[in-house]
């Protein structure tokens, strides 16, 4: 039966900013259907917060909305572009509740669209909890026992039965948000209280605890004839307990036998017709008693997730692409395998390989935070890794995390020191599983760290056969070919086997290649080699057989960048994409390098061919000899995925690989202190007085010279790691003892803070001869808080024409000076009218993606080609990449004002005791993911971004005010503004005695820390949490102090109120707030405003 | 440190790993096989006999093997080749690890070894003469051990049933398999290599099955006065296997119901005049799409056969043994459109060359014993009316 001929055109809703449990992998899908129902000849209409995604590049819809993913605003597209139906199964839990919201709220119904992919009941069925219980009953399988209630006594009633421990879990959250396990009846008090607030029909389930069992999920595939199919099962190396999403997890499952395995197939299948998911994917999640095999069925999830993305890239079997199609009225048998191209989609893939996906965390970025795992996910990354067998792909997924201390070590352990990690690993942390390894390595057994941890003794012994391989590798005389082939057997990289045996990885590589010991690459096929393979799809093993082909030109390899992690995240992934989508176009072959499942770049489609591979030194210099030998190497691309590749850069080229684009010596020139101020001071150009220090007395030494506060920081970090601005020498003295390992290698570099200045960030290109600015951006923060936490706003609202043409004339100084040959990133800070230059990164940066959708010119595609040697005049005239005259840096007054707005992941932290972590902003990014909101003017395009972000601001209600001494002058005129504007204002002492003075009424409410004078008398924590409060503003008082301000701003968080921070957002918000009131805000495509752009462009330059 | 094994193909190709399960020399045919779950189940399935299986999934053995899971009383399989073999089972049902189990057996493994590349020499060049050798036999000059691997005779033409089949006649009672009702049908099964799952399937449907060897004849079985006929899967070439194809077409003739697995399609196939052919390197897996005709939907199968019936893919057609009538491809795998079942329209017979029975695999195709059980109740009841009327008939006539 082919597809449907009734739907013309198709809504698609994204998934919103980057979160953690809900990340890039919704734009890898949601590329996919994009493409597909363009295939199809549909008119594609799409909804997406998120500007750093490729799935809102105007050409892959024919209407692309970069506006939030709210009911309000998708009724306003629906009632503009009127779709026949709307695709909700490939935007994460944020399209399905949008969906579930429009069909209640009687909007679909209105506008006559129909739900495909899914339907209402099904979803419903599904995520609903105690509806899920049923079903599992209908289809002969066991839930654990559980209860839903909605207040805190039904869960005390509820735990009489269930005893604790017990899970907690808040229906309809993504990624486990809100979710615990109850140890206490205070445990329980708090993350049911906190659950009630996050689950949008304050729902929340009690469960017998099932901690411990072994833990499973599969990934199934349905159409409208029935036909059913299972993508993948994926054992969890971490047993219940731990969130899926933060588990080690291995496919195919290992540990089930045949019967075991068609039993939660059977189930599965059972599940998915009675919960009546007509066609697309769901996954289902399972655990098992390991001692008694009984089973329970977990959860499902009606729809793609963050496994459906993991089991794509794990089979090859593009679970995306093909529930779309299905959507559209195809069936599984009707939909050839891209792969093999003559089988069909309606088969089960068969793996010849163990593939291994490990959580990457954040956790330093939150000292505060607990980093015990929990049934609330808290990874914000992961890298993928594929091996001929367990250990290989363990030990490659581990060195992909390109986390220090992320590989096993092998160092001989203590006897003495085995308990205590033996008793240390009954708790799940990031650290369990070296604990683990340590442990057996140190002598312990198998049964023992089995009792301890419950993770499944097939899995202990492998770490055993880690050990064991390790102990052969020390004890062995020399590098001989029978040790050196051992190892790599089981995935020991060269630095591992150098460590062991006191060699540099240099010399294990020399001795390896010469012996010709070399990994081959083998082919994701889907099928176990039963059939012939057309998609160059290739991961390394040290196995016998090569089976890369011949290429006919030399290759352009692009090294991607890692798993997602806190600064370095899907932006970067965005200019690798769109560099090997401008390559391939241009008629090059491009090579992509990543190891991340997430991103579309992983995607075979995407590049000419692709190594799912970790990205370091000796896993790309082997993919290069691989290339090499297979038809040659044109160059390697290290400036476009952020810090992972730019630090092989100097290895690689010492290798005598060509670098395309910026040179090292470039790079390094703009990294390097020294060279860099030389670089300024030949353009007349200045930075913040600074020095670099290997000591406290260096670190004093400056300090004093150039005056506090100043901002330190470690060298050579992307996203802030480390950097802090201290505003004394106690503090400094903490910040060098503390924060950072100084070494004559990596010395602290410690500038002169700039307070009260205005931030400002500029991507450009430069190819030797010509510039293309491509924007710059004005921050909305002062400078003090990292550009990737900060609201910034471009064209610049407040910038003179005066400063622009010197962020102009400097950027272009930078860019001849350090030699760029591409993209190049430069943050200035304007204090008292003088320039700062604060620094230069000659690399893809973080905002090329929102330069590149505000402005409507793809900057990573134009950096692509200048390093293939395309002149920017060409990339004008010829390839049109770039328009032919202007740039991004003198905009028509008409432009467009885009804002874009860091979303931060406070709400998933918990300290040890439970509360929330501070949410202030500072140097250290800590933001997941960033939404852009679009307008024709400044304050609705704000108002936009916090809609998308944080919360809607509020268009009436009540505003609490608590502000430090310093800023107490700079607020009056902005909340005199909003009792005009008829909010209530609500403060504390101080604020509500300065604005009494002002002629300001307020009600003054009493801080935490102050007794109440009466009984009854609230708090404003408490005001908060009754929900009485609409908006906070709070900015910190200072210091380190976990005060008033803290709690204060932690129930907002919990409580999912926008809090402000800092008065240069608080002053925008209330003009935002105004325009909110004032207009019928409406939506408008990229696609419409480029048609404006490019007629100002003209009016402009006729 | 394990013996050193080999692994040669009769092409020369050669791959060296390291010794599993017991020592000495194993020769068959190299055939793979992609399921990833199972080997318990593969092993000791008899069409496995005198075959060395590849297995393409890495990990092999890790929930060590238990008496439940087997599919016969013993490991078929000639020999053994697995890339990781398990070093310490895990699983609450495993009694024992696979490795002592293939050694107790006497069967002969090679671990260590690409199995990747073992397939895709095999899936280009076809299922071939291979042979493993391990211990004191691998240090013998390779020249010798291809010459072994040359002078066993090749599959095709082999006749393997009998050599597998049970020895004596038994019967399985629905009762042992949980079914407690009235027994609904009497069937007779000629064990050809028969797995021990599919008399589970048709007892627990209330199906009593007399068992007979693969050498009983159509008077034994028929004097069981059978509600219906099934034949088993099996190893061997079925162009071999000329007896068992007159023992169904007596039944065909006779009327009764006929249901064949694997070499029973074979069979069926030969028995309405089709020919058989060996396929390049078959199908092994649990994974295989086949598409059923009558209803259009497609089901996730588990397969294992080397050889193929040849019949016409396009509409009914007439069986070349004419007195059958008509006949049609019921099945086809959606892979490469190899004949997958057969369904007779004048005679009450069908058949499939996938296995519903599982074990190890999807259970996507367990309608095909309702199937069965539909024709026997037709059957029946037509006879029953058949009877009446000829009594009815009779009382007439007087």
């Amino acid at each position: 039966m082919p597809k449907r001929e009734d739907l013309k055109s198709v809504l698609v809703i994204g998934s919103g900013p980057i979160v953690i449990g809900q990340a890039a992998e919704f734009d890898y899908s949601g590329t996919q259907a994009l493409r597909v129902l363009k295939e199809e000849g549909l008119r594609v209409i799409l909804v997406n917060s998120n500007p750093a995604t490729i799935m809102t590049d105007p050409e892959f819809a024919d209407a692309t909305y970069v506006e939030p993913i709210t009911p309000e605003v998708v009724e306003k597209i629906i009632a503009k572009e009127r779709p026949d139906a709307i695709l909700p199964t490939l935007g994460g839990q944020t399209a399905l509740n949008t969906a579930i919201a429009l069909d209640k709220n009687g909007v679909l119904e209105k506008y006559n669209v129909e739900l495909i992919g899914a339907n209402i009941a099904a979803i419903e069925l599904g995520e609903d909890r105690e509806k899920f219980k049923g079903v599992v009953e209908r289809c002969g399988a066991e839930s654990a026992r559980s209860f839903i209630i909605h207040t805190l006594e039904e869960a005390f009633a509820a735990a009489e039965d269930l005893g604790y421990p017990m899970v907690v879990r808040p229906s309809f959250t993504m990624g486990g948000l809100g979710s615990g396990l109850a140890y206490t009846p205070s445990d329980l008090k708090r993350i049911v209280g906190q659950g009630l607030q996050y689950s949008p029909t304050t729902e929340v389930l009690l469960e017998e605890s099932i901690l411990g069992w072994k833990e499973y999920e599969l990934e199934m595939m349905r159409d409208k004839n029935d036909n059913v199919v299972v993508v993948c099962s994926i054992e969890n190396f971490d047993p219940v307990g731990v969130h899926t999403g933060d588990s080690i997890t291995v496919a195919p499952a290992m540990t089930l036998t045949d019967r075991e395995y068609q039993n939660l197939r059977d189930i599965s299948i059972a599940i998915i017709r009675e919960v009546g998911v007509d066609t697309g994917g769901c996954n289902i999640q399972f655990a098992i008693e390991p001692d008694t095999g009984r089973v329970v069925v977990i959860e499902m999830n009606p729809r793609v997730s963050r496994s459906s993305a993991l089991a794509s890239k794990a089979t090859g079997f593009a679970i995306a692409k093909i529930a779309t199609k299905l959507s559209l009225g195809y069936t599984l048998d009707e939909i050839p395998n891209d792969i093999t191209q003559k089988t069909p989609a309606s088969f089960e893939p068969a793996l010849d390989y163990v593939v291994v996906k490990v959580p990457r965390f954040a956790f330093e970025k939150f000292p505060a935070a607990d980093p015990t795992l929990t049934t609330t996910m808290k990874s914000v990354g992961e890298a993928m890794s594929m091996g001929r067998n367990f250990t290989e792909a363990l030990q490659k997924a581990l060195r992909s995390l390109e986390q220090k201390g992320a590989s096993l070590d092998f160092s001989s352990v203590n006897e003495l020191d085995v308990p205590e990690l033996i008793e240390a690993s009954k708790r799940p942390t990031t650290e369990r599983l070296s604990q683990v390894q340590r442990a057996l390595l140190g002598g312990a057994t198998v049964e023992q760290l089995y009792a301890a941890t419950g993770i499944d003794p097939w899995f202990l012994d492998q770490l055993v056969l880690l050990n064991e391989v390790s102990a052969t590798i020390r004890q062995s005389t020399s590098l001989s070919p029978e040790m050196l082939k051992l190892a790599k057997r089981h995935g020991f990289s060269d630095v591992q086997i150098g460590a062991l045996t006191h060699n540099s990885e240099a010399v294990v590589r020399g001795v390896r290649q010469a012996l010709n010991i070399r990994p081959v690459y083998k082919t994701v096929d889907t099928c176990a080699a039963e059939f012939a393979a057309y998609t160059p799809y290739h991961y390394s093993s040290y196995d016998e057989e090569d089976e890369l082909a011949l290429h006919e030109k030399p290759s352009v390899i692009i090294l991607g960048s890692g798993p997602n992690r806190i600064g370095q995240g899907i932006e970067f992934d965005y200019s690798c994409v769109h560099a090997s989508m401008a390559l391939r176009k241009a008629g090059y072959e491009t090579v992509m390098v990543n190891c991340n499942p997430e991103t579309v770049s992983t995607d075979y489609d995407v590049s000419t061919r692709l190594y799912f591979e970790p990205l370091t030194l000796e896993d790309v210099l082997e993919i290069i000899a691989a290339e090499d030998r297979t038809g040659g190497v044109m160059g390697v691309f290290v400036q476009l995925g952020g810090q992972t590749p730019l630090k092989l850069a100097q290895e690689l080229a010492d290798a005598g690989v060509p670098i395309l684009g910026t040179s090292p010596e470039a790079i390094d020139l703009a990294e390097h202190r020294g060279m860099f101020s030389r670089v300024l001071d030949e353009a007349g150009l200045i930075a913040p007085k600074n020095g670099t220090a290997v000591s406290f007395n260096d670190a004093k030494k400056i300090a004093d010279e150039i005056g506090y506060p100043v901002l330190v920081r470690p060298s050579y970090v992307l996203g802030g790691r480390g950097m802090e601005i201290v505003y004394d020498e106690p503090n400094l003295s903490r910040y060098i003892k503390n924060a950072t390992e100084i070494t004559e290698a990596h010395p602290v570099l410690i500038d002169r803070f700039l307070e009260d200045a205005i931030e400002i960030d500029v991507d450009a290109l430069f190819d030797g001869k010509d510039m293309y600015l491509g924007g710059i951006m004005e921050h909305i923060e002062e400078a003090g808080i990292h550009s990737g936490d900060s609201a910034c706003v471009l064209p610049p609202i407040t910038l003179g024409k005066d400063v622009q043409e010197r962020v102009r004339a400097a950027t272009r100084a930078i860019a001849e000076g350090v030699g760029v040959r591409g993209l190049i990133n430069i943050q200035f800070a304007l204090a008292a009218d003088i320039l700062y230059v604060l620094e230069a990164n000659p690399r893809a940066s973080r905002t090329v993606p929102f330069v590149s959708k505000a402005t409507g010119v793809q900057m990573a595609k134009a950096a692509a080609l200048i390093g293939v040697g395309v002149s920017i005049a060409h990339l004008r005239s010829v390839h049109h990449i770039l328009p032919e005259v202007g740039d991004g840096g003198n905009l028509p007054d008409n432009a467009p004002v885009a804002v874009k707005e860091a979303v931060l992941p406070f709400n998933r932290f918990r300290t040890p005791e439970g509360h929330v972590v501070d949410s202030l902003l500072g140097p250290e990014m800590r933001s997941t993911g960033e939404v852009m909101g679009i307008d024709k003017h400044f304050d609705t395009a704000f108002a936009k971004s916090q809609a998308a972000a944080n919360g809607a601001l509020p268009v009436s209600g009540t505003v609490f005010v608590s502000v430090a001494n310093r800023d107490k002058r700079s607020i009056i005129m902005a909340v005199k503004r909003l009792v005009d504007l008829d909010y209530k204002i609500v403060a504390t002492g101080g604020t509500a005695d300065v604005l009494r003075r002002n002629g300001i009424a307020s009600t003054t409410v009493r801080k935490i820390s102050q007794e109440g004078t009466a009984s009854g008398d609230r708090s404003i924590v408490d005001l908060i949490n009754d929900g009485e409060i609409d908006m906070i503003f709070n900015t910190p008082s200072g210091g380190q102090a976990r005060g008033d301000g803290y709690e204060i701003r932690a129930a907002a968080v919990s409580n999912g109120r926008p809090c402000i921070t800092t008065v240069a957002e608080f002053n925008v918000a209330v003009q935002a707030m105004e325009a909110l009131r004032s207009y019928e805000w409406d939506v408008t495509s990229l696609q419409e405003h480029a048609v404006v752009l490019a007629a100002g462009l003209a009016a402009q330059n006729a | 440190m394990p013996a050193q094994a080999l692994l040669i193909l009769e092409d020369g190709r050669t791959f060296r790993g390291s010794s599993y399960g017991a020592q000495g020399t194993a020769l068959g045919e190299a055939v793979f096989t992609t399921g990833m779950t199972g080997y318990q189940e593969t092993l000791t399935d008899p069409s496995y006999a005198r075959q060395l299986i590849v297995q393409t999934a890495p990990h092999i053995g890790n929930t060590g093997v238990n008496k439940a899971d087997n599919e016969s009383d013993r490991i078929w399989a000639a020999g053994y080749i697995v890339r990781d073999a398990a070093r310490r089972p895990s699983n609450w049902r495993s009694e024992g690890t696979l490795d002592d189990e293939l050694s107790s057996q006497g069967v002969v493994g090679i671990q260590g070894v690409d199995t990747r590349a073992i397939t895709r020499h095999l899936r280009e060049r076809g299922s071939m003469k291979a042979g493993i050798f391990s211990g004191a036999d691998a240090s013998r000059p390779e020249a010798d051990l291809l010459a072994d691997v040359l002078a066993q005779p090749a599959m095709a033409g082999l006749r393997l049933a009998e050599e597998v089949s049970c020895k004596e006649a038994y019967v399985v009672e629905p009762a042992e398999h949980g079914w407690t009702g009235e027994t609904l049908f009497n069937i007779v099964a000629l064990d050809l290599g028969m797995k021990a799952m599919t008399p589970a399937r048709f007892a627990e449907r209330g199906v009593r099955l007399h068992v007979l060897p693969a050498t009983a004849t159509f008077e034994e079985a028929q004097a069981l006065n059978p509600d219906g006929v099934f034949i088993s899967n099996g190893p061997g070439d079925p162009a071999t296997a000329d007896s068992q194809v007159s023992f169904v077409r007596s039944f065909l003739e006779a009327g009764v119901p006929y249901f064949g697995i694997c070499f029973g399609n074979q069979i069926l196939g030969r028995a309405l005049g089709f020919g058989t052919y060996k396929l390049r390197y078959g199908h092994r897996g649990m994974n295989q799409p086949v598409l059923d005709r009558s209803t259009g939907k497609v089901e996730i199968t588990s397969q294992n056969h080397g050889f193929a019936v040849d019949a016409p893919l396009d509409g009914p057609t007439q069986a070349p043994e004419e007195r059958f009538g008509k006949v049609q491809v019921s099945h086809i795998s959606l892979n490469d459109q190899v004949v997958e079942g057969l369904s007779c329209m004048d005679v009450p017979a069908f058949s499939v060359q996938y296995h519903p029975e599982a074990a190890a695999g999807p259970h996507d195709a367990a309608y095909l014993f309702d199937r069965f059980i539909k024709l026997m109740t037709d059957y029946k009841s037509a006879q029953r009316k058949n009877t009446q009327s000829q009594t009815t008939q009779s009382q007439e006539d007087k």
